[in-house]
C-alpha cells in the first residue's frame, strides 16, 4: 500500500512511489540518493538530520515523507548555488567550526534557521539557538565563532 | 626547515567536502544488488537461549536469510581481545559473534536478518521468536567480584578477567612515616563515547576471485583487516578494508566487533553486498562504552604537604567480555600513569578487571589516564583541604620540577620533557588568582558559592615502541609507516598507514610535507584510510597520529629530499658535500642563484633521462617508525563556577586549558582539539552517565536520556600553551587529541566541591547533577 508523493529536493522534484511510515530523512538519502544529511539518534534529539522544509528547519527523521508531499525540501547541498559556498559555509570553514563533519549538514541548517529568525544574534542566543544540535568533536566554541562571522558578513551582504 | 607553513592555523582542506555535504561516509555508499543487515539483541541482561523460531522473519516480505549463532558455527572464530595483559592471570571468555547457548547484556547479538531495504530486515526482527530463560545479573564492578555473585562465563570464579599490580618504592613505610593520611572513594562512572555517526559498514564478497572488500568506519582499517582475517579466515592479501569518512570515534571505532564480522559473514553467504547501521539505541547498547571504574585510594602525606606514597586498588568494569583493547586500559594506561606530574615516592595499586552483565568497557577518549589524573587531583584536593593549604600551593610544592630529557618516575616510565609548573603557573597568573580567590570570599559573604578547581596532568601517548607493546601483551606493533612520493611535475602524495576521522591531518601532514621539501602546502595530498592504497600502520588512537605517524612522515621526506639533493648535485655538476638548500631550491654553496628546484629534480627523476650513476629512478621513500619512547604532553587547567544554592545548578563561569603538546603544526587545530577535549571531560563532571537499572536494562538508552553537553551549558574556553619539545621526536611534536579530557574532568570536580566547602560536602558522586548537588548542600 505505497502512496505517490512529489517533494522538490534542492529544486529537483522527486516522484516516488512510498511507504506511508517513510521517513523524510531516508527519502532524501535512499529514495534521492542525496546524502549530505545525516541521521545520528532517531529520535530528534541530534539534529544531525536537520533539513528545510519549504524554508523552515524540521527534524527529517521525525517528519514522514509523506507529510512533505508537494513540499520543498532544502539540505546542505541546497544551500548554495554549486561551485559557491553560503556564508555558513564559509563562516564554519573560516572558524575550524567542524572535526569529523558528520553533524555539520545539520549544524549548519539550523544556524541558517537561527539567523533566518534572527539575524544578528549574541553569542548566548547563538548557544541557545543551537542547543538542539549535538556535536561531539568542537565542544561547540569554534561553531559559535562560526556562525557569528557568518552573520557578520551576511549583515554587510 | 622552512617555518612559514609549519605553525600556521591555515584552513583545513577537509572542509569543502564536509560543509557541502559531498563527504562519503560508509552509509552513504550503495552498491548494485547491496542488501540490509539488522541484528536482534538480548533484552535480557543475563539469559539462557532455550529456543529460537526464526521460520516467520524467513518467510518475511524482502527478507533473504536470516541467521543465528548455531547458522555461523565455526564460520566465524570467536571475537578477539588484542591485549593479553602478561602476569595478571588474565581470563578471556569466549565472545562469539552470534550468542548460542547464552545471553550476557543487553545487545548481545541473537540473530541477524538480511533483507532488500532496512525497513524490512527490521519488521523481520519482530518475527523472530526467542525463548530465554532469564538468569541473574550482576552490573556493578566491585559488587561483582563478591562471593554468591552471579558468575556470568562459568570457568571465570568471581568474574574476575585480570588482576594486575603496580608497585614502586616502599609504600608501607611512605604510610607509617605519614603525618596525614587522605581517603576516598571514587567512582568514575560509566561513560558512553557517542560519536554523532553511528558505526556501519558495508561488506563485498566476490566469491569468484575470494576477495572482499569491507567500508568500514573505524579508527584503524589495517588492524580491522588483521583482525578480520583471523576471525573469517579470507587472506589478508584479498581482503580490503576502507574507512572512508569516519564521523568521529572518541576510542569507540577501535575495536572489533560482533556486527562487523556477521556482516561479512552475511555477504559471503549470500554473495551480494550487504550493509549494516547501526541505530542510536544499539550504538549505545552494544558499541563500547568507557570508564567505569570503583576505585579506592590513599594518599599519605607529611604535614608541608609533601606527597609520600599513594595506594589504591581499583574495580574496572569490563562488561560482559573483553573488547579488543579493554585489559590494557584501567592497568598500562591507567596504573603507569599514577605519578602523574608528581614526585611520588611510592606506589601500589591493584587493579581488578571484572566481568559485568554490561555492554563491554573499552578506550574511551584518554582511556586510562583520565582516571589516573582525577584520582591524583582529587587526593590533592583533599589534602590540601585536610592541611588547610591552598590546592594551588600543594600541587606546586608536589610537581616534578622542568626537565628537558628523561625523567624516571616510580611506576618505571620515563617521561620525555616536562615544565609543569611553568605550565599552572601561567594558567594562576592568567586568571590572576589571588584576585580570583578574593571575589570568591566576597562572592560567599553575598551569599553567592564560587568555586575555583585545578586539573593538572601528563599524559603518556605517541604509543608506542612496539618492543614496550609486546612487552605489555598488545598483540600488535606499534609503529607507524609513510610513503611519500614526488610526481613528475612536483605534487607530493603521501600515504600513510595511520587513519585520522576528523582530527586533520590530510591538513596538518601536508603542511609536515611542504615545510620539509618546500613545495605549495596545496601540492601535497595526504592519502590514508584504505589499506589497499596504504602502507600498513596500526591506527589512530592514544593521540599517536602526529607522534609517530607524523615522525615517520617528516623522515621519509627528509630521505626524498636528501635523494633530491643527490640528484642536483649530478645536474648542477657539483659534489653532493658542497650542495645546500633553501626553501625547494637545491644549489651549490654560495651559489643560489643557479639552483634545481625539487619540481626540476622530480621530472628529471621520473624521466630518468640523466641520474646520478647508481641512483634508482622515481622520487619516493617510504618510513616505518617505532619511536624509541612515548610522548608527554602535559597541562593545567583551571575552572571556576557557581553552584544555585536554590535549586543546586551547576553553571560553569570561567574556564582556562593550558596544554603543551610540544610545537604546534596548526594551532587552529590544536584549539579545536582542546575545545573538544575540555568539553568531553566537563561533561563527564557534570551531566554524563550511563545508567543500568537493576535488572540490566540501559536506562541512558538515547540521546534523550544520557545527557551531552550542549552548546547553551557552557562558557567559553580561555586556551593557553607553553612549548616543551620533546627530545626524541624529529620535530618535538607530542599529541593533543586526549590532552583536555584527561584534565578538565578533575578540574571541574575540583570546582564543585570547592563551592560546596561551605556546606560542609567532602566528597559528591560525579555526574553533578542539580538534583544531587542540592540534595548534597540539604546534609
Amino acid at each position: 500500500m505505497k502512496v505517490p508523493v512529489s517533494i522538490v529536493v534542492n529544486g529537483r522534484r522527486y516522484d516516488r512511489e512510498v511507504e506511508p511510515r517513510l521517513l523524510l530523512v531516508h527519502f532524501i538519502r535512499d529514495l534521492g540518493g542525496v546524502t549530505g544529511t545525516k541521521v545520528g539518534c532517531d529520535t530528534s534529539q541530534c539534529g544531525a538530520c536537520t533539513v528545510l522544509l519549504d524554508g523552515i528547519a524540521v527534524r527529517s527523521c521525525t517528519c514522514l515523507a509523506v507529510q512533505a508531499d508537494g513540499s520543498a525540501v532544502t539540505t546542505i547541498e541546497g544551500l548554495a548555488p554549486a561551485g559557491s559556498l553560503h556564508p555558513l559555509q564559509e563562516g564554519f570553514w573560516n572558524k575550524h567550526g567542524l572535526q569529523c563533519g558528520y553533524c555539520t549538514p545539520g549544524m549548519i541548517i539550523a544556524s541558517y534557521e537561527l539567523l533566518r529568525t534572527n539575524p544578528n544574534p549574541t553569542d548566548a542566543e547563538i548557544r541557545h539557538g543551537l542547543e538542539g544540535n549535538m556535536c561531539r568533536c568542537t565542544g561547540y566554541q569554534n561553531i559559535v565563532r562560526a556562525v557569528r562571522d557568518a552573520a557578520q558578513k551576511a549583515a554587510v551582504v | 626547515m622552512s617555518s612559514r607553513i609549519f605553525g600556521s592555523g591555515i584552513r583545513r582542506r577537509e572542509d569543502p567536502r564536509l560543509i557541502t555535504g559531498a563527504a562519503t561516509y560508509t552509509d552513504d555508499l550503495s552498491l548494485p544488488g547491496m542488501l540490509y543487515a539488522a541484528m536482534l539483541r538480548s533484552p535480557h541482561a543475563h539469559a539462557r537461549i532455550k529456543k529460537i523460531d526464526v521460520n516467520a522473519a524467513k518467510s518475511a516480505p524482502g527478507v533473504m536469510a536470516v541467521y543465528t549463532g548455531s547458522d555461523v558455527g565455526d564460520a566465524l572464530k570467536p571475537v578477539p581481545c588484542a591485549w593479553l595483559l602478561p602476569n595478571a592471570n588474565l581470563k578471556i571468555a569466549t565472545y562469539r559473534a552470534i550468542a548460542t547457548d547464552t545471553v550476557r547484556y543487553v545487545g548481545d547479538v541473537v540473530a541477524v536478518v538480511v533483507a532488500e531495504t532496512p525497513y524490512q530486515a527490521h519488521d523481520a526482527l519482530d518475527l523472530i521468536d526467542v525463548d530465554y530463560a532469564p538468569l541473574p545479573c550482576t552490573l556493578e564492578p566491585q559488587a561483582a567480584t563478591t562471593p554468591g555473585a552471579p558468575q556470568i562465563h562459568a570457568d571465570i570464579p568471581n568474574n574476575e578477567a585480570f588482576s594486575w599490580s603496580v608497585s614502586g618504592g616502599d609504600v608501607d613505610a611512605a604510610f607509617r612515616n605519614a603525618d596525614v593520611i587522605v581517603k576516598e572513594r571514587i567512582i568514575q562512572q560509566r561513560l558512553i563515547p557517542t560519536a554523532m555517526e553511528p558505526r556501519a559498514l558495508l561488506a563485498q564478497w566476490s566469491a569468484a576471485s575470494g576477495e572482499l572488500t569491507l567500508w568500514n568506519t573505524t579508527q584503524n582499517p589495517h588492524i580491522v583487516r588483521f583482525l578480520c582475517s583471523v576471525v573469517t579466515g579470507v587472506p589478508e592479501d584479498k581482503l580490503r578494508v576502507v574507512a572512508p569518512e569516519v564521523g568521529g570515534g572518541f576510542g569507540s571505532k577501535i575495536a572489533a566487533y560482533p556486527a562487523d564480522f556477521i556482516t561479512v559473514f552475511c555477504a559471503m553467504r549470500l554473495n551480494r553486498p550487504v550493509k549494516w547501521t547501526e541505530t542510536r539505541s544499539e550504538n549505545y547498547q552494544a558499541t563500547t562504552h568507557g570508564r567505569d571504574h570503583v576505585q579506592e585510594v590513599e594518599l599519605a602525606a607529611k604535614k608541608d604537604g609533601t606527597i609520600l606514597g599513594l595506594r589504591a586498588t581499583v574495580w574496572a568494569g569490563m562488561g560482559a567480555y573483553l573488547s579488543t583493547a579493554a585489559p590494557g586500559i584501567p592497568t598500562i594506561l591507567h596504573g603507569l600513569m599514577l605519578s602523574g606530574v608528581y614526585n611520588l615516592p611510592a606506589v601500589h595499586e591493584d587493579v581488578h578487571g571484572v566481568y559485568t552483565n554490561t555492554t563491554p568497557v573499552d578506550a574511551y577518549r584518554g582511556a586510562g589516564r583520565p582516571e589516573a589524573a582525577f584520582m591524583l587531583e582529587r587526593m590533592l584536593d583533599k589534602l590540601a583541604r585536610e592541611l588547610k593549604m591552598d590546592p594551588a600551593d600543594v600541587r606546586l610544592k608536589n610537581m616534578i620540577p622542568r626537565f628537558e630529557n628523561g625523567h624516571s618516575v616510580i611506576t618505571g616510565l620515563v617521561y620525555d620533557s616536562g615544565d609543569y609548573p611553568a605550565g599552572l603557573k601561567k594558567v594562576l597568573e592568567h586568571v590572576k588568582y589571588q584576585d580570583l580567590r578574593r571575589e570568591q570570599a566576597d562572592a560567599r559573604r553575598q551569599g553567592r558559592y564560587i568555586g575555583i578547581g585545578l586539573g593538572s596532568y601528563v599524559e603518556v601517548c605517541g604509543i608506542g615502541p612496539s618492543q614496550v607493546a609486546g612487552a605489555i601483551g598488545f598483540q600488535g606493533g606499534l609503529w607507524e609507516s609513510a610513503i611519500v612520493r614526488v610526481h613528475p611535475t612536483g605534487k607530493v602524495q603521501v600515504f600513510i598507514g595511520a587513519s585520522p576521522h576528523g582530527q586533520g591531518e590530510e591538513t596538518t601532514f601536508a603542511q609536515l610535507v611542504a615545510s620539509e621539501i618546500g613545495v605549495a602546502v596545496n601540492d601535497v595530498k595526504v592519502v590514508h584510510g584504505d589499506t589497499d592504497a596504504t602502507p600498513m600502520g596500526w591506527g589512530t588512537y592514544g593521540s599517536r597520529t602526529t607522534a609517530v605517524g607524523g615522525a615517520a612522515l617528516i623522515l621519509a621526506t627528509r630521505k626524498v629530499k636528501e635523494k633530491a639533493k643527490v640528484i642536483a648535485a649530478h645536474l648542477l655538476e657539483a659534489a653532493v658535500e658542497d650542495m645546500d638548500y633553501a626553501d625547494g631550491r637545491f644549489f651549490v654553496k654560495g651559489s643560489p642563484d643557479k639552483a634545481k628546484t625539487i619540481q626540476d629534480i622530480a621530472l628529471m627523476a621520473n624521466v630518468a633521462w640523466n641520474m646520478p650513476p647508481g641512483v634508482e629512478a622515481g622520487l619516493e621513500a617510504s618510513m616505518f617508525y617505532d619511536p624509541p619512547n612515548f610522548t608527554y604532553p602535559f597541562g593545567s587547567h583551571l575552572a571556576v563556577v557557581e553552584v544555585d544554592p536554590e535549586t543546586g545548578e551547576v553553571q560553569l563561569k570561567r574556564y582556562v586549558a593550558l596544554d603543551d603538546c610540544g610545537p604546534q603544526i596548526n594551532p587552529v587545530i590544536v584549539e579545536g582539539q582542546v575545545h573538544g577535549g575540555v568539553v568531553q571531560g566537563i561533561g563527564q563532571a557534570l551531566w554524563e552517565e550511563a545508567i543500568y537499572d537493576r535488572t540490566g536494562q540501559l536506562v541512558t538508552g538515547s540521546m534523550l536520556d544520557y545527557a551531552l553537553p550542549r552548546a547553551d551549558r557552557l562558557c567559553e574556553i580561555e586556551v593557553l600553551n607553553t612549548v616543551t619539545p620533546s627530545p626524541h621526536h624529529p620535530l618535538g611534536l607530542k599529541g593533543v587529541g586526549e590532552a583536555g579530557t584527561i584534565a578538565s574532568t578533575a578540574a571541574v570536580y575540583s570546582a564543585v566541591l570547592d563551592a560546596l566547602a561551605p556546606f560542609g560536602v567532602e566528597t559528591l558522586r560525579m555526574p553533578f547533577t542539580a538534583e544531587r548537588v542540592w540534595k548534597a548542600m540539604q546534609k
